[in-house]
C-alpha cells in the first residue's frame, strides 16, 4: 500500500517536473523566435513540411466531415420540416468547433509525429550533440524554426479545412439532397458573424502553438534510443489530443 | 537549388490557399454586404420607447426586402427613449420621410428586425433624418400581464351587475 502511494507521488513529481521543463522550454522558444524569424528560409522550409505536406489529408478529411454534417444535419432537420436551416447549423459547427479541433488532431497526427520523430532521431543519432560541438545552437537552428513553421501553418490549415468542409456540406445538402441553394447560403450568412470566424482562427493559432510546442519538446527531449523515439512520438499524439480538447473547452468558455 | 525552389512553390501555393480560404470565410459566409466596397449608405434615426430584443446588425426591411441594418442602439437620457440608428443602403434613397418604423419579430423564435412601411410624403429621408412615426417592440410579458389584469378586473366587476339585475 505504501509502495503504491510512493509510486503515485513519484509519478506526480515526474509530471510536475515535465510541466515545469516544458514551460521553461516554451519561454526559451519564444525568446529565440524573433531572431529565428530573421532567418526566414528555415521557417519557410518548415511551413512546407508541416503545412503544405498536410494539405491533402486536411482537405480530404474536411470534405468528408462536411459531407457527414450535411447528411446528418439534413436528416435531423427534415424531421422538423426545416431543411433550409441546414446552412446555419452546418456552417457554425465546422467554423467554431470541428474545424479547429479536427485540424489540430490531424495536425498532431501528421505533422506533430513527423516533428517529434525527426527531432528524436536527431537526438538518438547524436546530430544534436554534433551541432553543439560545432557551436551551432540546435535550438535556433532546428527547434525554433520547426515550432514557428507549425504555428504559421496551423491557422491556414484550419481555414482551408473549414472552407472545404463548407463545400462538403453544400455538396451533400444542396447538390445531393436538394436543399434550396439560395436559402442555404442566405441562412448561413444570416447566422455567421465575423466574431465566429475570429473565434475559429484564434483557436487555430492557439492549437497550433500548443501542438507544435508539444511535438518539438517531446522530440527534443526524447530518450536517445529507438524505443525513446517511439515513445516520444506516441506521447506527442496523446498529449496533443488531450491538450487540444481541454484548451478547446477553455477557449470556448472565454469567447462565447 | 532546384529542390528548394520546388519547396518554395508548394509553400507559396499552400499559403495562398490558406489566405484564399480565410478571405472566402470572411466575405462569403458572413453578412457584410453593406460594409464592403466603401460606405455606400445613409443613416436615419428612430426613437423607441422599447426596443425589446433588437440588436445592432439586425436587418431593416421594407416589404420584406432587406434595405439596411441597425447600426447602433443608444439611450437618450433627456427623452428616456432608445435611439436606434439605421444605416440604409443608398440604392434606396427615395423613402418618403413620413414612413413609419416598427419593430417586428421574424417567425416564432426568430430575431427582431425593423420594418419600414412607406408613407405618402413627396420628400424622401435624408442622411441624419429622424423617423417621426414609430411602433415599439411587442414584449410578450407585457401582453400577458395586460391580459391577466383585464381578466382579473372582469372577475371583480362581474358580481356587481349581477346584484343590481336581480
Amino acid at each position: 500500500m505504501s509502495g503504491l502511494l510512493r509510486e503515485m507521488i513519484e509519478s506526480l513529481r515526474e509530471f510536475l517536473e515535465r510541466l515545469g521543463s516544458m514551460t521553461r522550454f516554451f519561454g526559451q522558444v519564444l525568446w529565440l523566435s524573433p531572431a529565428t524569424f530573421m532567418r526566414f528560409r528555415l521557417v519557410v522550409e518548415q511551413v512546407y513540411n508541416t503545412g503544405a505536406l498536410s494539405l491533402v489529408i486536411i482537405m480530404t478529411c474536411g470534405l468528408f466531415v462536411g459531407m457527414v454534417l450535411g447528411l446528418q444535419g439534413h436528416d435531423l432537420l427534415q424531421r422538423f420540416g426545416s431543411e433550409d436551416a441546414l446552412g446555419t447549423g452546418a456552417a457554425l459547427s465546422p467554423l467554431k468547433e470541428l474545424g479547429p479541433v479536427v485540424t489540430a488532431l490531424l495536425f498532431a497526427g501528421r505533422a506533430g509525429t513527423a516533428l517529434a520523430s525527426e527531432l528524436g532521431l536527431m537526438r538518438a543519432t547524436d546530430q544534436i550533440s554534433a551541432m553543439e560541438v560545432m557551436a551551432v545552437d540546435p535550438m535556433r537552428r532546428v527547434v525554433v524554426p520547426r515550432f514557428l513553421g507549425g504555428v504559421i501553418a496551423m491557422p491556414l490549415l484550419t481555414a482551408i479545412f473549414i472552407a472545404v468542409a463548407l463545400y462538403g456540406v453544400q455538396l451533400v445538402g444542396v447538390q445531393f439532397l436538394g436543399v434550396d441553394q439560395g436559402q442555404f447560403w442566405s441562412q448561413m450568412r444570416g447566422a455567421v458573424e465575423l466574431d465566429d470566424i475570429r473565434e475559429g482562427l484564434i483557436k487555430g493559432v492557439v492549437f497550433g502553438i500548443a501542438c507544435s510546442l508539444i511535438a518539438v519538446f517531446e522530440g527534443y527531449n526524447a530518450q536517445p534510443t529507438a524505443e525513446g523515439v517511439g515513445r516520444a512520438t506516441t506521447r506527442t499524439v496523446v498529449i496533443s489530443a488531450v491538450v487540444t480538447l481541454v484548451l478547446d473547452y477553455i477557449l470556448t468558455a472565454i469567447m462565447l | 537549388m532546384r529542390q528548394s525552389r520546388a519547396i518554395d512553390v508548394s509553400t507559396g501555393l499552400f499559403v495562398l490557399l490558406g489566405f484564399a480560404a480565410i478571405l472566402f470565410l470572411v466575405t462569403q459566409i458572413t453578412n457584410r454586404e453593406f460594409s464592403l466596397g466603401g460606405d455606400d449608405s445613409y443613416r436615419i434615426q428612430a426613437q423607441f420607447e422599447n426596443v425589446g430584443g433588437l440588436k445592432p446588425g439586425a436587418p431593416v426591411s421594407m416589404a420584406g426586402v432587406t434595405i439596411g441594418r441597425v447600426e447602433s442602439i443608444g439611450y437618450d437620457m433627456q427623452l428616456f427613449k432608445a435611439v436606434v440608428t439605421l444605416r440604409i443602403d443608398s440604392r434606396y434613397n427615395d423613402i418618403p420621410n413620413d414612413s413609419d418604423a416598427s419593430i417586428f419579430t421574424a417567425g416564432l423564435l426568430g430575431g427582431q428586425y425593423i420594418g419600414i412601411s412607406p408613407g405618402g410624403s413627396e420628400d424622401a429621408f435624408r442622411d441624419g433624418d429622424r423617423v417621426e412615426f414609430v411602433q415599439d417592440a411587442i414584449v410578450l410579458e407585457n401582453l400577458i400581464s395586460k391580459y391577466l389584469f383585464s381578466q382579473a378586473s372582469k372577475q371583480e366587476a362581474e358580481p356587481a351587475p349581477q346584484d343590481t339585475t336581480e
